[in-house]
């Protein structure tokens, strides 16, 4: 029996207000007044969808790193390099070790299912288990109406034969060149086509195609389906689908539009997190991936699904919600505007990839050191002991410092140096096992830190290097995510 | 213990640059103007000086590495210079250098000179570099004074000291190095400025604000020293000698060990301690006549204050309000303005300090002069907090 161990989501904290948007937009375009309603997840400066992708993967992991993860897989189609596998820095920075298959699947909104269906398909023929992970980080621009309608998060799978707590039942595919959007390769942005035709040619039409097929592959019929996961930004969209393929009216999920707009070729997957996170042990979920075609995968809950409870999941992160009102952020933070980051922002910084590449554990992985002789966890590891009293010489072993706690023993919020977001919060940090360091702060809230506080050690972009168009990425010291 | 330098070396003569935002000048000018005030006070020409040590820190945004800018610029006679960088205490370390040499009969004269032309950078602030490239890839993003920032909130939380006191005190530490660099000529800043102005500043790094961190300048000061003997032979009656140079350099611990609890500088308690022990000092408090401590931010001064085991522990921020380290107090800091005065060209700092405590102890503070001071320290620290260099130097009469 393959299907899903575990999963994880991840949606940035920020939330744009779809009001705020349109305050600085709608005096150029009217008609964007008909999406007023509710707020959209926007990532920090320091986000993009490797980042989420890894949070996404680290909350469905739960601290585990299970030794039996065959293959890496990430979907997206906003991953930070084209040409640098973006699995395999998610490989490294979960530190799940070389032997295993590695794999970016891109250029499509379907990537991820498309990607999922054939991810299950090897483990059901090699066994062990396979991480999927997709994170979606989508611009548009200004006074665009995919700027209302999008959103940033990830979210991530763990897929295996065992101790599932969905089953995969079956999928149904179907291929069409069907455009209602693309993006050519260099372009910022998408360029649309018309809904009304969207809707009626293109849902209505290609989407229960998908649907019969999957029905007629596993023996079921619409009415079995309990939850009916459908991204789509056009209204009520999964309703009129669902009706159409003959299921039952409840069964259409919300498609999260008002809490955090649709996260691009993550969305099915974020709204399958959050069906799983409300749904019943033996229920049966069917999960829609629409882009130059259809993808339709069914599920059926296990009693195992509650073991699920601690993970935060898409309900988690929703939760953990912290509100901008500054139009002008997001427009930085994406990239939009011409800003002036002033002469302090000039500094070079190149990456020595020979450095990277020695230290790339150290560095992307955040693995630090344990002394075997005394037991002190120090970062970063070195061939002679930190421990005044101990000194020992090359008697550290690998320690990951990214689960345990970061407690607060100082902090600034610096004005002068440069940073995105200013003031540039940091501090020493002294971990749950040990250790401590000099680290950034990101996620925080201007007079929300204190000393004693209790962080978590998150991954994110260090600093870009434009110049090279490279993202440097670290890890930083984050508030928790608490539900 | 080695025997330590005590009386081992006289300061021949010193000079020190007018500091500032000297538009008007090179590095190369700075380095004459320091140069040519310290050969007068020693009376003995460029022939005569057997070896150089030449400090600054931020090299590449004014003169390049080596020692050759120095030895060019003074037209050294093919003499060994040797250009030295660490950090902040980067001065101290040419005088060290200078110190040594004579102390060990290798040189019968020799020159410190510090410079630091910070001023061409386009913006305020120190310039920010990298700092190697795996460095680069794993420190934080922050300035100096958000490194330093964290003493404050690392000090409050463990004394108990509310940080609306904290504030005060440390503001009061700038109030009082403003009315001393009022009196200073060769002060960047001089201007006395009234508390309130201090705690209303915007502020720069939480809760350090403008008024709490010291100025930029452009800057160069120099040393000659040589023996006592020599000193005399040359007719100086009235010498200055050192009593103690040291230097302590952190090795990871306060970065990496929960040992420290970000409160104060672990190197400047070793330095200190090596130093009162090699100068034979046994109660700083009542031997110690004044001293210079690197006040590059108002907390760093306070704690520096314990650090150099004057003030108890936890209690440094009452002496400073009860002006204990006033011009009139019981040991005066910052007799001369300080960093907060002077702004802080790096590899001139330490050299700038000495030129204070040489001058007070020979009389010669104009202004400024304290009665009859027998013992004047230097301090200088470097880099963060949680990493850093300490220097602490001792010089005072010959004999005392």
């Amino acid at each position: 029996m393959v299907g899903i161990k575990a999963y994880g989501g991840y949606v940035p904290r920020r939330r744009l207000p779809r009001s705020v948007i349109l305050e600085n937009t709608s005096w150029f375009n009217g008609a964007l007044k008909a999406y007023s309603k509710g707020e959209r997840s926007m990532c920090n400066w320091d986000e993009d969808a490797l980042t989420m992708a890894v949070e996404a993967c680290r909350d469905c992991l739960d601290m585990t790193r299970p030794d039996d993860i065959r293959a890496i897989y990430i979907a997206s189609t906003t991953l930070p390099f084209t040409d640098r596998q973006n699995a395999g820095v998610l490989g490294t920075a979960l530190n799940l070790g070389q032997n295993m298959m590695t794999m970016d699947i891109t250029s499509s909104q379907r990537a991820a299912t498309s990607g999922l269906i054939n991810a299950l398909s090897v483990v059901q023929g090699t066994g062990g288990s396979a991480l999927f992970a997709t994170g979606e980080h989508r611009r548009s621009r200004t006074a665009n109406t995919n700027e209302l309608m999008y959103g940033d998060g990830g979210a991530a799978l763990l897929l295996g034969s065992e101790d599932v707590v969905a089953e995969y039942v079956g999928a149904g595919q179907i291929a069409v060149d069907f455009v209602d959007h693309y993006r050519g390769q260099n372009s910022d942005f998408d360029y649309n086509w018309e809904e009304r035709w969207i809707r009626d040619e293109g849902f209505m039409k290609i989407v229960p195609e998908a649907v019969q097929a999957a029905l007629d592959n596993t023996g079921l019929s619409a009415e079995d389906i309990d939850h009916f996961v459908m991204p789509g930004t056009i209204r009520n969209i999964a309703s009129m689908v669902g009706k159409r393929c003959g299921m039952r009216e409840e069964a259409a999920r919300d498609n999260l539009h008002n809490v955090m707009g649709e996260a691009g070729t993550s969305h099915a997957l974020v709204m399958l997190v959050d069906c799983l996170q409300d749904a019943e042990p033996g229920q049966t979920i069917m999960v829609i991936g629409w882009g130059q075609g259809c993808d339709a995968l069914i599920f059926k809950t296990t009693d195992l699904l509650p073991t699920m409870a601690n993970r935060q999941g898409i309900k988690g992160h929703l939760a953990h919600r912290k509100e901008e009102s500054n139009y002008n952020k997001f427009l930085a933070f994406n990239g939009l505007v011409e800003q002036d980051g002033g002469l302090r922002s000039e500094t070079d910084k190149q990456t020595a990839l020979t450095t990277l590449y020695r230290n790339r554990e150290m560095v992307i992985g955040f693995v630090g050191g344990k002394c075997s002789q005394c037991g002190t966890v120090q970062y970063p590891k070195s061939r002679i002991c930190v421990n005044p009293n101990c000194g020992a010489i090359n008697t550290q072993d690998n320690h990951r410092m990214a689960e345990t706690s970061a407690t607060i023993q100082s902090w600034t919020a610096d004005n002068l140096t440069y940073a995105p977001d200013p003031p540039h919060h940091f501090g020493m940090v002294t971990f749950g096992e040990g250790g401590r360091m000099m680290a950034d702060f990101t996620d925080v809230d201007e007079g929300g830190v204190a000393v004693g506080d209790e962080f978590r050690m998150v991954f994110r972009i260090k600093a870009a290097d434009e110049k090279r168009n490279f993202n440097k990425y670290f890890w930083k010291a984050a508030p928790k995510v608490q539900a | 213990m080695a025997s330590g330098i005590r009386d081992k070396v006289a300061i021949l003569g010193m000079g020190c640059s007018k500091f500032g935002e000297r538009w008007d000048c090179d590095a190369e000018d700075l380095i004459v103007e320091a140069y040519a005030e310290a050969m007068e006070d020693a009376g003995i020409e460029t022939s005569q000086i057997d070896a150089a040590w030449f400090a600054t820190a931020i090299e590449e945004v004014h003169v390049g590495k080596s020692g050759v800018p120095l030895s060019v610029a003074l037209r050294l006679p093919n003499i060994p210079v040797t250009r030295v960088e660490n950090f902040c205490a980067s001065g101290t370390e040419a005088f060290r250098g200078a110190v040594y040499a004579v102390a060990s009969g290798a040189a019968d004269i020799a020159l410190a000179l510090g410079v630091e032309k910070l001023k061409d950078t386009g913006y305020g602030g120190l310039p920010q570099r990298g700092s190697g490239p795996l460095n680069d890839m794993i420190k934080n993003n922050g300035s100096a004074p958000g490194g330093f920032a964290q003493l404050a909130t690392a000090y409050s939380e463990k004394h108990g000291v509310d940080m609306d006191t904290v504030k005060r005190a440390i503001g009061s530490i700038s109030v009082k190095s403003h009315a001393n660099g009022v009196k200073n000529p060769k002060a960047h800043l001089r201007k006395a400025i009234p508390l309130e102005t201090v705690l209303a500043a915007p502020m720069i790094a939480a809760p350090l604000g403008l008024f709490d961190c010291c100025g930029v300048s452009d800057g160069s000061a120099a040393a000659i020293v040589t023996t006592p003997e020599i000193a005399a032979s040359l007719g100086k009656q009235e010498r200055i000698t050192v009593k103690a140079l040291q230097l302590a350099v952190s090795n990871g611990v306060e970065s990496a060990h929960n040992s420290w609890d970000g409160s104060y500088f672990l190197t400047t308690r070793k330095a200190a301690e090596r130093a009162y022990k090699e100068a034979g000092i046994e109660k700083p408090r009542e031997q110690i006549d004044m001293f210079e401590c690197h006040d590059c931010f108002s907390i760093t001064e306070m704690v520096t204050m314990e650090d150099l085991y004057i003030s108890n522990e936890g209690e440094a921020w009452r002496d400073v309000l009860d002006g204990f380290y006033d011009a009139d107090g019981e040991i005066p800091c910052q007799i001369d303005g300080g960093l907060k005065c002077f702004g802080h060209p790096i590899g001139a700092s330490g050299l700038r300090m000495l030129y204070e405590m040489y001058n007070q102890l020979l009389g010669r503070a104009g202004e400024r002069q304290l009665k009859d001071p027998t013992f004047g320290m230097t301090h200088n620290l470097g880099g963060q907090p949680h990493q850093n260099v300490s220097s602490v130097a001792i010089i005072g009469r010959e004999g005392a």
